[in-house]
């Protein structure tokens, strides 16, 4: 084990997969020169060099596009797009052409490339910088979705995403770049469609989303030592493929869920997995599935509000109490 | 006012006084183009041809139902794409829009198997799920229509990057409309195939309307082939109508690509006989224009030019027309008897299995009764899910004919609209 923070686990993931694999290469805005917004890709050019670390114009629908094009003949093109809201101006290349291409043409072309890209509140950068968006890449079929929370997981995702021959995206948390945790030696891999249990609990289920999964953890820890809950924590880690066995083996078992995303309410994560959980575990349980979500609002720039934006620990341990409720 | 300029440049266009005519000085576009071997010439005439019986068939088919949704036909373009078609080597890229049944019959693909596709069969190009808009080869490196207006031009820079990154020689040509040169992809793919000096040739097909908005209306800068230059993609203007001229144009353009590694924009001037699809009424332009720019229909100009120079006779292009048009009965007829998609395949190619994604219910909705998703495959294909399917794919049955009749007959088409009287029942 090595311990190392969530942007280098990411840098490891890709000089690895560089290293094994000469079809794979990284364009984005300031990914080289720069050495990356959030600095996940230092020293990638150096090692490298710029055929296979490309800076490219601000330009994101045809980066993406052209990432596509690559993937359409066989690369493993990695598109770094500089956060979530960004990703909106590719909106086209990537529903349109990523995610249908394969179905369209009848299976006859795949496209493996992963579109990476942080999301999340907490630096204050406002209502262009700061949303949560995985909701609307779930929505899509053709995509898979990666929200890594931990280091050994953004290394070991990353590198499952960079071998799918599905595109990929692949979706990291602006504050969890400088986190540090363990990250294994071996070359692992973690398969999407893999939740992990972050603790086991016979109470009520967790699910935390992306950075959520780590507010559920420490709200777990809150009720188990102020109100004798003892809660399991799930966290999906890709939402497509989506693990939805153990979500349900563990409501079968704690009769509760509570699911945690800092997304937005409407049509949101927690709207779909309240609705597929009680679409297979109704008779499981005991009340109403509670969805801890991040404010229906567009993200504002005051510190103070954009706290009071993003959900927390309190918030998750208010819900996961309300399961107990009489009902 | 604007609607005041709009009909007097209608009428201005409707005398033929077109800005759209290739007129650019000491292009050498205005000399003739000197004809190649008899056999590639006597070819560039049948392909064309056998564009134009395709369309004109897929039409009727339309009229009677057995093709849906839009149907876009290059009826007058064939000189541009046969023109650019014919000089692409094998290891070349072509990429298109969804005005692309020609492109697909050009570089090769069997039309019984773009016919299939129309149809909506399981033998079509696509298996039927991609439609006219969405034809794929790859095997002949077609590498798709799309249905997004500028959505190719990224994918062509990326497969062109690809070539270049893999030191390959092969070029991209991706053709896409006029009106697609409004698009942000324009820009930023002009922008990037030149700085990264990508082995790309864009053709834009001016047909000189962006759906029902007139060039003028919808592009400051009509000079096309000028778009691109500020962003370090010169352009050359080509007349469109004239296959030869086309032909001696993109070969030099692929040169430049290949050789130099410069990107180009090569503007085709041509124009589309038919309506932007299949069900447009065309109040947009008037007959007197459309008959105009039918006195240059490529295909006539290229026969006659041909028996000038005793290479055909009227008997030689009767009997290519006849060849043509038993190839298309040969293409209606398999589509007709081909398969529809089976229903059980309704998931299949959603995402390419493998390790991580074994099967599309590892990602999907399940059925009512509640069971593990490992067992949704098997529940899907025999239970509540097939049922289900059944009852939706029997709504296809209902009679599209009278309808698309009634719609055709209500906005009154030009004569030259095919109409076909035939009765057709579902």
């Amino acid at each position: 084990m090595a311990v190392m923070r969530y942007r280098e686990a990411l840098n490891l993931a890709l000089r690895e997969e560089m290293q094994r694999d000469e079809s794979v290469f990284l364009m984005g805005e300031d990914v080289g020169v720069f050495q990356g917004a959030f600095k996940v890709t230092q020293g990638l050019l150096e090692e490298f060099g710029e055929k296979r670390v490309r800076d490219t114009p601000i330009s994101e629908n045809t980066i993406v596009g052209m990432g596509v094009g690559a993937a359409m003949t066989g690369l493993r093109p990695i598109v770094e797009i500089m956060t979530v809201n960004f990703a909106l101006l590719a909106m086209d290349q990537i529903i349109n052409s990523a995610a249908h291409i394969h179905y369209m043409f009848g299976g006859q072309v795949k496209v493996p490339v992963v579109v990476r890209f942080p999301q999340g509140g907490g630096h204050q950068l406002g209502p262009t910088h700061s949303h949560t968006m995985e909701a609307m890449f779930l929505q899509v079929p053709g995509l898979l979705v990666a929200v890594p929370s931990t280091p050994a997981d953004a290394r070991a995702l990353l590198k499952a995403a960079i071998r799918d021959d599905n595109p990929v995206i692949f979706i990291e948390h602006e504050t969890l770049y400088g986190m540090r945790g363990e990250v294994p030696e071996t070359d692992g891999l973690v398969r999407f469609g893999e939740a992990a249990v972050r603790r086991e609990g016979s109470d009520v289920t967790i699910v935390g989303i992306s950075r959520m999964a780590i507010t559920a953890e420490k709200a777990a820890d809150i009720l188990a030592s102020e109100e004798e809950i003892e809660a399991e924590v799930i966290d999906p880690r890709t939402l497509r493929p989506l693990d939805l066995d153990t979500i349900l083996t563990s409501v079968q078992k704690t009769n509760r869920c509570v699911v945690v995303e800092e997304g937005w309410p409407h049509g949101g994560v927690g709207a779909n997995l309240a609705a597929l959980i009680q679409e297979q575990a109704f008779d499981y349980l005991d009340a109403p599935i509670q969805r801890v979500t991040g404010a229906d609002v567009p993200m504002p720039y005051s510190k103070a509000l954009e706290q009071a934006a993003i959900p927390h620990e309190e918030h998750v341990v208010k819900a996961a109490v309300a399961t107990f409720r009489d009902v | 006012m604007a609607t005041d300029k709009t009909a007097t440049e209608k009428k201005q266009r409707s005398t033929g006084k077109s800005t759209s005519l290739p007129s650019r000085e000491g292009d050498g576009r205005s000399r003739s183009p000197e004809l190649p071997d008899k056999k590639t010439a006597l070819e560039l005439l049948e392909k064309m041809i056998l564009i134009r019986r395709f369309e004109e068939r897929a039409q009727e088919m339309y009229m009677k139902a057995k093709i849906g949704g839009f149907l876009h036909l290059c009826i007058g373009e064939e000189a541009t794409v046969v023109g650019t078609t014919s000089v692409l080597e094998d290891i070349d890229y072509l990429i298109s829009t969804y005005r692309e049944h020609g492109q697909a019959i050009a570089r090769g693909t069997d039309p019984k198997f773009v016919m299939a596709e129309l149809f909506g069969r399981e033998t079509g190009v696509s298996h039927g799920r991609g439609g006219s808009m969405h034809l794929f080869d790859a095997e002949r490196r077609f590498m798709g229509g799309y249905g997004i207006v500028g959505g190719n031009l990224p994918l062509a820079a990326g497969i062109a990057l690809a070539s270049d990154y893999r030191g390959e020689s092969s070029v991209t040509v991706c053709m896409f409309g006029d009106g697609a040169s409004n698009q942000g992809t324009f820009g930023e793919t002009m922008n990037l195939a030149a700085l990264w000096k990508l082995p790309v040739v864009f053709i834009v097909i001016n047909n000189q309307y962006g759906m029902g908005t007139a060039l003028e209306r919808h592009s400051a800068v009509t000079d096309l082939s000028k778009k691109a230059e500020c962003l370090g993609v010169p352009g050359d203007r080509v007349d469109g109508m004239d296959v030869l001229a086309v032909r001696e144009c993109v070969r030099e353009h692929l040169r430049i690509a290949r050789e130099d590694r410069q990107p180009t924009l090569v503007e085709a001037l041509t124009y589309r006989f038919r309506g932007h699809s299949a069900a447009d009424p065309e109040v947009y332009r008037t007959k007197e224009e459309v008959d105009e720019w039918r006195k240059r229909d490529p295909i006539v100009v290229y026969g006659e030019l041909l028996k000038r120079e005793g290479l055909i006779d009227d008997a030689g292009i009767e009997e290519l027309d006849r060849r043509a048009t038993g190839i298309v009965d040969q293409a209606v007829e398999f589509a007709d008897q081909s398969p529809e998609p089976v229903l059980e395949s309704l998931y299949d190619n959603v995402y390419a299995l493998g390790e991580q994604v074994q099967g599309w219910y590892t990602v999907d909705e399940r059925t009512p009764e509640v069971h593990p998703g490992e067992q949704e495959h098997e529940i899907g294909a025999t239970g509540v899910v097939h049922e289900l399917a059944e009852a939706g794919a029997a709504h296809a049955a209902a009679g599209d004919v009278q309808r698309r009749r009634r719609r055709d007959a209500s906005t009154n088409g030009p004569a030259d609209e095919a109409q076909d009287d035939e009765e057709e029942q579902t």
